[in-house]
């Protein structure tokens, strides 16, 4: 072992960077920091580790050409040996990174350990977030099939809304007029050199800012920060009831890093890579584009917001988000760290956190979007066919030939985008029904010009069947009372077949 | 372990004149450098927004086809490669469009991607709407907006009929920073051009 020694002596003599080192490793921590909550961010960390190195291997077979990357991906799905793994071990490495890097963001914040002076520390780790969801979108564009592809033209149109250089960001983005090679080259730049290139150097620059001003200490209620007295308070703690961060904390990060990685593998290997979906040919419109996990919640706001608001919403309120991540540690940067006394920063990530589970919720079986073959492919249950005349019939039959079931759901089948209409009698009355039909209104297209009026006849004859079996369904009081005690003041007609005509 | 550097800097001793030249000439050196980044800059900045042109600046008039694809009183897909496209561009050279034939010589082009946000509609000839699978937005058979999140119709291209075939005004992804349409045009030539000819 002597000629190990004598090597490393050797090498310590030219690079000398035993001391840095072993001051970055013994320097002493608070000792309740070496905590499992503390973990995440070198797990981020060891994540991003794993996607360079998969992306490299990736990077081995991969075409960045908008004709071949398609074909590329499928060449490692299926031919390359263990090249699924591969991009599965790649996709999955991206929802975990994600995932930690929020989970470590949410601990920082709940632990109030972006007030001074890790204040830049904090920045630093938005912009961070801000560059892992870049990857994670770049990503799912290097992945180029239908979704990546429409994905796109959701980036440019939503490009295309800034007022004055709209038109401009627009060619920027797509690298010319349309979606095609172009578009692809510049995405590979970006999440091959440009991205990952500033991701680490920030990281390298927030883990130095780590080790410079220390790690957080456990936050207790009624030790305030105050930037005058904090240092020394700090340095106290350290000393007095310190360990060294070799190996008191770190045994834990390394444990949970290896735990990721085996999980990461875990995934890979039992749910396989993500896609690729269908060929990026634009001629191919049977599609329904979505993006990927993290962004679903985006998805469905922009489908909840109404036409007026959108564009406001669109280019004001990331600016507003990032702006408040950013100002936080400036405008907040003293005061209690502890979640016990900071009952508006709790109720700020609740909230925040639930939103996102309820709208990404929501996106992953979209209500909001027609079900495109509804009309064709879901059957009138038999039930509600069963006794009905032959009119009734024939709106049934309408019923599903103008594609109502596309936006309508019966029997818990069809699309959601409209009310359920199982009990549609029961709530609205004929006049109603086809007031409705005919002219739309609250979200419905108008349907006056392409129904004849024999055809909205049987159509509402049919609607008028859906109610349940023991209630009555709705009618207008006024005509119930004109009919049983004939009211001579009725003039109009209350023949539906006539009703359109009039409408119209 | 001796660090060099540091022990050298306690040998030298410089005259200050010595030392307020070696300043100046590393100020000329930087400024040299900041000269240099600029000349390198601009043709840099210049390469990067090479992509960018006026609207319209990559349209010119494409050919749909045979006037007889399209019958009177339908609304069929059409595709057509861009006029702006490379080799490796693949598949995604192509573009597609909703052509309806109003009568013998109306029609009406529209783009594919919505409105909204740029998912493609399709159509459903029975209930005579588009619909869009993303977000739910419907338009009417005309391309006004019917229902959902558009604020607006479906974006149309001009169009020509020449040599028996049908041509649009296309070479740009429609957006609300680019409709498709450069002007709106109404007036109908007695050789029953759309007055596609009045824009080119």
């Amino acid at each position: 072992m002597r000629w190990l020694t004598e090597s490393y002596k050797w090498v310590e003599r030219r690079v000398q960077l035993e001391a840095p080192v072993k001051d970055a490793m013994l320097h002493p921590v608070p000792k309740n920091t070496a905590s499992w909550w503390y973990v995440f961010g070198s797990a981020a960390m060891t994540l991003l580790m794993l996607q360079v190195a998969t992306g490299i291997l990736l990077a081995l077979i991969y075409v960045p050409s908008a004709g071949d990357a398609w074909n590329t991906l499928q060449l490692l799905n299926h031919e390359i040996p263990l090249g699924w793994f591969i991009r599965a071990m790649h996709g999955w490495g991206s929802n975990f990174m994600v995932a930690v890097v929020l989970i470590h963001m949410m601990q920082v914040f709940m632990f109030g350990a972006y007030k001074f002076p890790r204040e830049l520390t904090w920045v630093v780790g938005v912009l961070l977030l801000l560059m892992t969801l870049g990857m994670a979108f770049t990503g799912q564009v290097l992945r180029f099939d239908q979704d990546a592809y429409w994905g796109l033209g959701i980036g440019a149109s939503i490009s295309s809304r800034v007022p004055i250089v709209g038109g401009p960001l627009v060619n920027l983005l797509l690298g010319g007029p349309i979606i095609g090679g172009a578009t692809l080259t510049r995405f590979f730049a970006l999440h091959v050199f440009v991205i990952p290139g500033a991701l680490l150097a920030f990281v390298g620059l927030h883990v130095w800012m780590v080790l410079k001003l220390g790690v957080n200490e456990w936050p207790m209620p009624g030790r305030p920060v105050n930037r005058k007295t904090y240092d020394a308070e700090y340095h106290k703690l350290t000393h007095d009831d310190g360990i060294p961060f070799v190996p008191g904390a770190l045994w834990k990060d390394l444990v949970f890093s290896a735990g990721i990685i085996v999980a990461v593998a875990v995934c890979a290997a039992i749910f396989g890579p993500y896609g690729p979906t269908g060929q990026p040919d634009p001629t191919i419109i049977q599609t329904a584009p979505k993006p990927d996990f993290f962004f679903l919640w985006i998805y469905a706001v922009l489908s909840y917001l109404p036409p007026s608001l959108e564009t406001p919403f669109l280019l004001i309120a990331p600016v507003i988000g990032i702006g408040f991540l950013l100002v936080l540690p400036f405008w907040a940067g003293e005061g209690e760290k502890s979640w016990h006394r900071r009952p508006v920063a709790v109720i700020v990530l609740v909230t925040v956190a639930v939103l996102w589970g309820v709208f990404t919720h929501l996106a992953t079986f979209t209500p909001w979007s027609p079900k495109m073959d509804a009309w064709s492919g879901s059957t009138v249950p038999a039930k509600i066919v069963h006794n009905l005349s032959p009119v009734e019939r024939q709106g049934a039959v309408i019923f599903q030939s103008k594609q109502c079931r596309n936006c309508h759901s019966i029997g818990g089948v069809g699309g959601e985008r409209g009310p359920a209409l199982d009990n549609v009698a029961s709530r609205m009355t004929e006049d109603q029904l086809i007031r409705q039909v005919i002219q739309g209104g609250g979200n419905m297209p108008a349907y006056g010009k392409n129904l004849a009026p024999s055809e909205v006849t049987a159509l509402v004859r049919f609607l008028g069947t859906l109610h349940p079996a023991g209630q009555p369904a709705a009618s207008d009081a006024s005509r119930t009372a004109a009919a049983q005690f004939g009211a001579p003041s009725q003039t109009q007609s209350s023949s539906p077949t006539t009703s359109p005509q009039k409408t119209q | 372990m001796t660090d060099i550097v540091k022990e050298e800097q306690h040998i030298t001793h410089d005259d200050p004149k010595v030392v307020s030249r070696r300043w100046m000439l590393m100020k000329v050196g930087a400024l040299m450098n900041a000269a240099a980044a600029l000349v390198v800059a601009a043709p840099v900045i210049g390469y990067l927004l090479g992509p960018i042109r006026k609207k319209g600046g990559y349209n010119s008039w494409i050919s749909l086809g045979d006037l007889k694809q399209f019958p009177v009183g339908e609304t069929r897909l059409a595709d057509y490669v861009n006029p702006y496209n490379h080799p490796w561009d693949g598949a995604t050279a192509k573009t597609a469009c909703w052509v309806r034939r109003i009568d013998k010589s109306k029609f009406q082009v529209f783009a594919i991607n919505c409105a909204h946000l740029g998912c493609p509609v399709r159509w459903f000839p029975q209930s005579e709407l588009f619909m869009c699978p993303c977000h739910g937005g419907a338009y009417y058979a005309n391309g006004d907006r019917a229902s959902g999140p558009p604020e607006r119709g479906l974006f149309e291209y001009n169009y020509k009929v020449s040599g028996g075939e049908l041509h649009i005004d296309a070479g740009q992804m429609p957006t609300l920073a680019n409709e498709a349409k450069l002007k709106v045009l109404n007036n109908l030539n007695s050789d029953g051009k759309g007055c596609g000819s009045c824009a080119g």
